[in-house]
């Protein structure tokens, strides 16, 4: 049910008529289907559930929601009132779920979360990947069903905004967020305030100023923005709206979200989400029956990481190619089609309501650092983290800032499989770096990652455990962002293709004396000579991963070893006494490399072995190793 | 594609070249990728010079200017995936179907693409067949889905 809200009162009454009938005992069945749940089948799973349901006589909401942040459990279903979290649920469950735990409350052991210990959890909220997280952003999206505002509005949403239009001026909402330390989530952890500030007093002939969302996420590893962008639309929409008040207000602002080209789900979501808040008249002209004029449009990407840049993705937006520009005028007075412009990225915005309704007091109680006097002197607020890899918890996890890399890889994300050793943690993406062991009790936030080579970067975290070598990784990192630079630059374009040249060879196993020194040399004028982020944090990657695990590097160069197996040109295939002379591998082995014939032991001819590695997976007695 | 058809495409976008990226992702939606007569038109449509179009075209990876196959396997290639994997799968379709990133099979059966993180990455290796996402992949699961395609 939508209704167009004349008035802030309107938008109240309605609020108080939907949370009436709504108690805290309704029953309600939640099916995460995020991206990551849908990859698990979890859209069969919520038709089953609707079909299943409208047999039955049950009175029982179902809620299709977002992610709920657990992917390695996917697909989760939380049962309410009692908040009872089933995980890996299967379409054959359905009906005893509906009967067990709907109808009668009793909880089904075999779908509850258990421990490595063997502890099972019946509560949402009791399993350890959730209790020891704080989830303020994230908190809401197993609440809602995106595509119903509704929803949105039953949890507060839109109070912030309902708030400020009655009893706030502009002025003091971009001093309230300048205070609160709010720090930009895409990366470069530039305050908000100061950026709001800065564009709210820069000249606007026309009163046009730009309100940016920067739903790119290029970081390749990291979905925390399409979780918020799918999961809760309307939040990171709210502080937009938020925004164009703040900064645009009186005058003529106008809203882009730029989203990722992969990231379907998210367009189709925000679209919907955009269409209902235009018919409730929370966009488009005199929002709820104030003076503030402001529409959001949707700009799709083509793929490509520079346009996560700021300069690029206006570019982009005008219709030109995604290269950036220098910023010897800053885009918050000169941006988007000339005129003053503001981008944040989702997350950002997303902070940006919850800070409105809670309050600044609530906001700087949580993270590090003093931010009273200067919005640089800490890290305020929570963080989303994409965790994944080699960790037993793979998913979403807000942490408020300050967490330890330990914290945020053992008591949320459970530590490394069985069997497997931590070996390093890469934060930031492909402009930041990778951390070893003796980093573990290392403070997340902004500057402490900066110090130690890395950086916060949007949030991605992936886990390395001993199968993963770090000079294939820094390879991995330099040919993606050697394909990902616009060309502009020389030295980005060349200086990234040397690189990888170079990095090429050692993992060939034909490093030279003095490599190493020469891509230390060479990634000081990649950084220094180039015109933006993507070019200058290149190096990122190479340089931490020599400074931390240097010993990997002289080993290819040396020994010609790969000590992690994963280097083909390093590595060998053998076959031990435990082979039985199956055929199988013989079989499948395309470059016929495999000799022996039945019940003879097989061997491996190395000058015809391609390392595929396909023996090694069709073998029944583990008989076949990789050797170095 | 006909005329009418990208011209009405054209239009929904109001003729506007800054909206020439949205336009060339329609036309790419319409046709499954772009030929060079389309480019041309909207070129001419547009009032902008073929080299600004052909830039686009070329500068952003979800455009083809190659015809793609009736079936579209698309690989993610982002970190996490990598790390668990992600280049074996990439291998295998080499090796069972003789085509690398970015080619189609000759009889336009099948191409291979990859992408860098499709926002799954819990899920990894991954690849959307056909625009069905399938998580948690080993070569031999993705090579039953090859397989199974119809057609
Ligand atoms: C190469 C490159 C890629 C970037 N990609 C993203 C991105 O995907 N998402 C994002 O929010 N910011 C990205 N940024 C940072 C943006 O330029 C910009 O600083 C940010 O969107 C501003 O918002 P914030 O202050 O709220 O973080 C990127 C920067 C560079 C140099
Ligand atoms: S890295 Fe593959 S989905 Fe993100």
């Amino acid at each position: 049910m939508e209704t167009r809200f004349h008035s802030v009162a309107d938008l109240e009454a309605y609020r108080r008529q939907l949370q009436a009938v709504r108690g805290p005992d309704r029953k309600i069945v939640s099916v995460c289907a995020g991206t990551g749940c849908r990859a698990c089948g979890a859209r069969g799973l919520a038709e089953v559930f609707r079909e299943e349901i409208a047999k039955s006589n049950l009175e029982v909401e179902l809620r299709v929601t977002g992610c709920q942040g657990f992917c390695e459990r996917s697909p989760v279903v939380v049962v309410q009132p009692q908040s009872i979290f089933y995980q890996r649920v299967k379409a054959i469950d359905v009906p005893e779920i509906l009967t067990e735990t709907v109808e009668k409350g009793t909880a089904i052991q075999r779908l509850l979360y258990t421990d490595s210990d063997g502890r099972t959890y019946e509560r949402e909220q009791d399993v350890p990947f959730y209790r020891h997280q704080t989830r303020s952003l994230l908190a809401f999206n197993g609440q809602i069903d995106p595509d119903s505002i509704d929803d949105y509005i039953a949890v507060g949403g839109y109070a912030a905004l309902g708030k400020v239009l009655q009893e706030r001026k502009p002025e003091e909402i971009v001093d309230l967020i300048l205070r609160s330390g709010l720090r930009g989530r895409g990366g470069g952890g530039f305050p908000a305030g100061v950026k709001w500030q800065s564009c709210r007093k820069a000249h606007a002939a026309d009163g046009i100023r730009y309100i940016l969302c920067n739903g790119d996420e290029g970081d390749p590893g990291a979905f925390m923005d399409c979780a918020l962008m799918e999961g809760n639309p309307h939040l990171v929409l709210e502080g937009m709206i938020l925004g164009a008040f703040a900064i645009g207000f009186p005058g003529q602002p106008k809203g882009y979200i730029y989203v990722r080209n992969e990231y379907p789900l998210a367009v189709e979501r925000l679209t919907r989400a955009i269409e209902q808040a235009r018919r409730c008249g929370l966009l488009g002209k005199g929002i709820l029956g104030t003076e503030l004029d402001f529409d959001i449009l949707i700009n799709k990407g083509g793929g490509a990481f520079v346009c996560g840049e700021s300069t690029a993705l206006m570019a982009s937006i005008e219709g030109f190619v995604g290269e950036p520009r220098a910023k010897h005028i800053h885009t918050a007075e000169q941006g988007l089609f000339d005129k003053p412009t503001n981008l944040n990225n989702v997350e950002t915005w997303a902070n940006v309501p919850l800070i409105i309704s809670r309050g600044l007091e609530w906001f700087t109680s949580i993270g590090t650092g003093d931010v009273s006097k200067d919005p640089w002197g800490g890290s305020k607020g929570t963080k989303i983290f994409a965790l994944v890899g080699k960790v037993n918890n793979t998913g979403l996890v807000e942490v408020p800032m300050g967490s330890t890399l330990r914290h945020i890889i053992w008591d949320v994300g459970g530590g490394p499989p069985p069997g497997k050793k931590f070996k390093a943690v890469q934060t930031g993406g492909p402009s930041g770096g990778c951390l070893p062991e003796s980093l573990l009790d290392l403070p997340v936030d902004f500057d402490r990652l900066t110090e130690a080579g890395s950086m916060m970067g949007s949030g991605g975290m992936i886990v390395m455990d001993e199968s993963t070598c770090m000079v294939d990784l820094a390879r991995y990192f330099l040919h993606f962002l050697a394909d990902e630079s616009c060309g502009k630059c020389v030295s980005c374009r060349e200086g990234l293709a040397q690189l990888c040249a170079i990095v090429d060879r050692i993992c060939k196993g034909e490093g030279r004396e003095g490599d190493l020194e020469l891509l230390k040399d060479l990634s000081t004028t990649v950084q220094t000579a180039s015109l933006c982020g993507l070019g200058q944090t290149a190096a990122n990657p190479l340089l931490s991963t020599m400074r931390y695990f240097e010993e990997e590097y002289i080993s290819h160069i040396h020994e010609h070893r790969c000590s992690a197996k994963v280097c083909k040109t390093l590595i060998r295939y053998v076959i031990d006494d435990s082979c039985d002379g199956c055929m199988a591998c013989n079989a499948q082995c395309g470059t016929k490399a495999i000799q022996g014939g039945k019940k003879a032991r097989h061997t491996i001819d190395d000058s015809l072995c391609t390392r595929c590695g396909v023996c090694m997976d069709v073998c029944k007695r583990n008989a076949i190793h990789v050797e170095s | 594609m006909e005329n009418a058809e990208l011209e009405s495409i054209l239009a929904s976008h109001g003729h506007r070249p800054s909206e020439l990226l949205a336009t060339l992702q329609d036309i790419q939606g319409n046709e499954n990728w772009l030929p060079r007569e389309s480019l041309a038109h909207v070129a001419a449509g547009l009032n902008v010079p073929l080299s600004r179009v052909y830039g686009m075209a070329t500068f952003f990876s979800s455009f083809s200017l190659k015809p793609r196959g009736k079936h579209v396997c698309t690989i993610c290639m982002g970190t996490a995936c990598h790390v668990r994997g992600a280049q074996r799968l990439v291998e295998h379709v080499e090796r069972e179907h003789g085509i690398g990133p970015g080619e189609t099979t000759a009889d336009l059966r099948l191409t291979l693409e990859t992408v860098n993180c499709v926002g799954a990455c819990a899920m990894g290796p991954l690849a959307i067949i056909d625009g069905e996402y399938h998580g948690q992949l080993s070569t031999q699961t993705l090579g039953r889905l090859l397989k199974k395609l119809k057609g």
